[in-house]
């Protein structure tokens, strides 16, 4: 085999395995490049975060404006703090926006969807939303209806 | 009695004592390379381990990607799920069936490759008569095809990826008429980029480890026969496999043990 043909072949299998590298980063793990570019946080306590999971999507009308960065438990209150981080593009939050973690489907990833308010005022970088609502557990509700059917 | 007790405690030292042969030449020719000369040699050995693998890499990506989909979507079907098809997809390749059945094609057919060649140069003594001549065989023979093997692993387990993922959107999307949108997006929104893209990499430079260290030192300590040379060939092929396996079980219980 010539030494030239082996040089180039050798390049041209390096260049594709960095290629399908860059390929796995930015199409199948979704990083955007300019992801840091204008985002502001806002902050949640829920009673029950019930596995809403880092990187989860924070929607609002059914579209993906921000991501959870962060769950914390404040073991004085027994809540969970959720970082909220938010695409600055789409504009500020009204100080009165109510959080709920939902399911997506059935089995699906929780998500926490956001309900806009109608509040003058915007929530600021750092700001607590103050009206949330926690993850419905199955198991709860389950409990209640047993106990509530064994009354009646 | 006593000369089974013997036998079975010589066997045993055998065995140490081969595992340290090969530790010493590991660590010598993981040393010997970085030198400018050594360029085309190492080159050469890509060539040989890495671009002539890329054949029998992407065909079986390009299948195992299509025959996950094919399940995941029949089943997900079920439950009105097949927007978690590229999901399950991107983290069952990523995560495990990318890395190690590089690994297993690699060592079946790069390392045997390797211990066959080495093998046949003990045999007909060319590592000798490098010794007479000055010029260290660990530098010249096993240092190139180890790095080789180290430098090829992760390359091949990154195209295997992708060619496995495309095989699995031109099942999921392309014939059984799943949703694009949904197939990318749920791929995008939950897998990570060091968690399951960088972990599944490290995993391929742990096996490519392994397997290039078996499969040299196979060849380098075969019995200088035909039939030795065929005994260090299998030799390579199972014991790799099995260690790639093994280690897989292990190197995935260390990285996502906590399970959180």
């Amino acid at each position: 085999m010539h030494m030239r043909t082996i040089e180039i072949s050798v390049g041209a299998f390096v260049l594709a395995g960095v290629l399908a590298l860059i390929f796995l980063a930015v199409k199948v793990s979704g990083v955007s490049l300019t992801r840091d570019a204008g985002t502001y946080t806002v902050l949640a306590r829920f009673d029950d975060v019930a596995g809403l999971r880092q990187r989860a999507k924070v929607s609002m009308a059914g579209v993906t404006i921000g991501r959870v960065a962060e769950i914390d438990v404040d073991m004085e209150y027994g809540e969970a703090i959720v970082r909220l981080e938010i695409d600055g593009q789409v504009g500020g939050l009204t100080a009165d926006t109510g959080a709920q973690i939902l399911t997506e489907g059935i089995l699906g990833a929780r998500y926490v969807n956001l309900l806009p308010g109608a509040d003058e005022e915007v929530l600021a970088d750092g700001d607590y939303i103050m009206d949330t609502q926690g993850a419905l557990v199955l198991e709860n509700l389950i409990g209640d209806l047993v106990t509530r059917l064994g009354a009646s | 009695m006593i000369r089974f007790l013997r036998s079975l405690g010589g066997q045993s030292l055998d065995r140490i004592a081969s595992l340290g042969r090969a530790t010493v030449m590991w660590v010598t020719a993981l040393w010997g390379l970085p030198r400018a000369g050594d360029i085309s040699l190492l080159l050469r050995q890509i060539y040989n381990v890495g671009v002539l693998s890329l054949i029998i890499i992407v065909l079986s990506a390009f299948s195992i990607g299509a025959v996950l989909a094919l399940q995941f979507h029949t089943q997900l079907s079920r439950f009105g799920a097949e927007d978690i098809v590229g999901l399950g997809l991107a983290l069952v390749l990523l995560r495990e069936l990318g890395p190690v059945v590089t690994g297993l094609l690699f060592a079946g057919r790069a390392g045997s490759a390797i211990t066959a060649e080495i093998g046949l140069m003990k045999t007909t003594e060319q590592l000798s008569s490098m010794e007479m001549m000055g010029v260290d065989p660990l530098r010249r023979i096993v240092a190139p095809r180890l790095w080789a093997g180290i430098i090829s692993m992760p390359l091949l387990t990154a195209i295997f990826n992708v060619v496995a993922i495309y095989g699995g959107m031109v099942v999921a999307v392309e014939w059984l008429g799943g949703d694009p949108g949904g197939f990318w997006a749920g791929m995008q929104d939950t897998v990570e980029l060091w968690d399951d893209v960088g972990k599944g990499m490290l995993k391929s430079v742990a096996f490519a480890v392994v397997v290039t260290w078996i499969a040299v030192f196979q060849g380098y300590d075969t019995l200088p026969t035909a039939e030795g040379i065929g005994l260090a060939t299998t030799r390579t092929v199972v014991v790799s496999s099995v260690m790639v396996l093994a280690m897989d079980f292990l190197l995935t219980l260390s990285m996502y043990g906590d399970f959180n």
